[in-house]
């Protein structure tokens, strides 16, 4: 078949047989090996430390949410967004909501979309600083993984006073949130701002400029702006080859254009790169942070859209209105008009994408998630290819790949 | 906000596949055109190697099943960006559920092998020629294609649960 020899051709020339020395042994690496973070399986061919080639299973916690969400109410399925990109849930959540109110045509009010963006760069920081800490473990300094979950811990427990949940949020409601910023959230935000950065520079000044750290990252698990570009990348990974793209630049959403920040990227492409653009991320996240909470505005925390918030109970009680919509909401019977929509937000690990199309009806006729760690994931054999065993790790790690993201 | 609106994008794509492109709408912005099952390949290829267009980015692939609209059941979805002008396109090539085949992209697109793989797992598209055309996430002994609409998601045979009411399936 001639498309198959064009693929071959695109693919990376096999290291040629002259240059395997010894013989070939077949290792699993996975599905349950503790530097995997999550349940991955890859076959790796290993001629000596060297890898010869490799092949990726996934699917061992696809849980077919696409199949799940066209039985369940659109509110319903907020939280089985939680469950794709687990370290970062309010991101997932949001979008997801976000996808909804474009397709109904609802007006946000700008307070909600601000402490939406609050919500969501905290998300992103939780997120890379998981992924951060961890490339320092699997380089072996287990120290700079223990600093930073002081500071994401912190982080939960903001999620906490806004929505109870730490891991799994289910944060906010189509068209806003269920109450407003408490006294204690806004405590904690204002000495989480001041705490953060230096408590962040005391990580990073641990891992950075380390020499053993540089030696054991730079170069491992290269991929150059074009290849990433071939196979879809997107987000940090795509960003650390050279490539500005951010979705919260390129289309904002939820009024990202408010906000002056960077968009860091890296030149080679490894691992290296990879951390230190989370790294940078972080620190943007940070000043648009602080740049959306000086100027929170006024006004209330949803918009005006009955049928996706529970009336208060006393109203419920008294008013034929509010019955109505308790009862709707309760039973699951909030239609929203026929229409195909594809809604794209930054998550930590690039666009997160939502492709809705209703029917008219109670649930989706069909959604698909865009999940970028499925989509980047593909390149793994190709960038570990002729590296060691233990640049795999990293490559993994660095690559950021979250199983409940990649198996949906 | 896009440097090239949608009506210069398809007038563009018209000069050269005005046969191919059969039908356009723009829901929220987005251009979608429903192209020839048999072209998609010549006219994504086309898109990304077009110095004007500069559409070279694969989004994502997506299958849809119909089941009602006979000898059109199943749809691919292509989603391309152009980075560069911009833009999004979604392409629909409508296929029938007795023949649901189309030509793979993965030769223009290395990032299109496990999106079609997955369109297959669940919805069992043929992409021809395809290098590893196999079971992504589902168990590889599984017989069927999941995410079809005559497979409800829940069991049949349950007397216990009466939805009839609200309209449930």
């Amino acid at each position: 078949m001639e498309a198959k020899e064009k693929y071959k051709e695109n693919q990376l020339t096999d290291l040629s047989k002259d240059t395997i020395d010894g013989e070939i042994a077949t290792i699993n690496f996975g599905p349950t090996h503790p530097s995997t973070h999550g349940i991955f399986q890859n076959v790796l061919q290993v001629d000596g430390e060297k890898i010869v080639s490799a092949e990726q299973t996934v699917g061992y916690i696809h849980r077919a949410f696409e199949k799940l969400a066209e039985r369940r109410p659109y509110n319903q399925i907020t939280p089985i967004t939680d469950r794709l990109n687990y370290c970062s849930s309010p991101i997932n959540n949001i979008g997801w909501e976000m996808t909804v109110e474009k397709l109904i045509g609802a007006e946000i009010p700008k307070r909600v979309q601000y402490m939406r963006v609050i919500i969501m760069e905290l998300a992103r920081i939780a997120d890379h600083l998981i992924c951060d800490s961890v490339v320092g473990v699997d380089a072996g300094a287990l120290t700079s993984f223990f600093y930073p979950f002081t500071e994401r811990e912190k982080i939960y427990e903001l999620y906490e006073e806004i929505c109870g949940a730490r891991l799994t949020t289910n944060i906010g409601r189509i068209g806003g949130f269920e109450r407003d910023f408490n006294e204690t959230f806004h405590t904690k935000l204002k000495s989480f701002l001041k705490t953060f950065p230096p408590a962040f520079e005391e990580f990073n000044s641990m891992l950075e400029r380390n020499r053993i750290f540089m030696d054991r990252t730079k170069g491992a698990g290269p991929i150059s702006a074009e290849r990433a570009l071939n196979y879809s990348f997107t987000g940090p990974n795509l960003r650390a080859a050279g490539v500005d793209y951010d979705v919260r630049v390129a289309q904002p959403y939820s009024s990202y254009e408010d906000f002056d920040f960077i968009i860091p990227v890296g030149v080679n492409g490894d691992t290296y790169d990879r951390f230190m653009v989370r790294q940078e991320e972080i620190r943007q996240s940070m000043r648009i942070i602080q740049q959306a909470y000086s100027n929170l505005p006024e006004g209330s925390y949803k918009a005006d859209l009955p049928e996706f918030f529970l009336p208060p109970k006393a109203e419920v009680y008294n008013q034929m209105e509010a019955l109505i919509y308790h009862f709707k909401i309760v039973m699951g019977e909030t239609h929203i008009p026929a229409g195909e929509v594809y809604h794209a937000v930054e998550g930590g690990n690039g666009e997160l994408g939502y492709y809705l199309i209703s029917d008219g009806g109670r649930n989706p006729y069909r959604l698909q998630f865009r999940r970028p760690c499925f989509i980047y994931y593909q390149a793994y054999p190709e960038m570990i290819k002729g590296m060691t065993i233990s640049d795999a790790v990293l490559t993994l790690s660095s690559m950021n790949v979250i199983a409940g993201e990649l198996d949906a | 906000m896009s440097a090239i609106s949608n009506e210069q994008v398809l007038k563009r794509l018209n000069e050269f596949f005005e046969a191919d492109i059969l039908s356009n709408e723009e829901p929220f912005g987005l251009l979608t055109l429903e192209i020839t099952p048999s072209k998609s390949y010549e006219i994504i290829e086309w898109l990304k190697n077009d110095t004007v267009l500069q559409c070279d980015f694969l989004t994502n692939i997506a299958a849809i099943h119909y089941p009602k609209d006979t000898n059109r059941e199943m749809v691919v979805v292509y989603q391309l960006h152009s980075w560069r002008n911009n833009f999004r396109l979604r392409l629909k090539a409508f296929l029938p559920i007795s023949n649901p085949s189309i030509a793979t992209i993965v030769p223009i697109y290395n990032g299109a092998n496990w999106m079609e793989r997955e369109s297959y797992d669940f919805f069992g598209v043929n992409f021809t020629g395809h290098p590893d055309l196999r079971r992504i996430l589902n168990e590889d002994s599984m017989d069927y294609f999941p995410m079809r609409k005559e497979f409800h998601l829940e069991d049949e045979t349950r007397e216990d649960k009466d939805d009839r009411f609200f309209g449930r399936f």
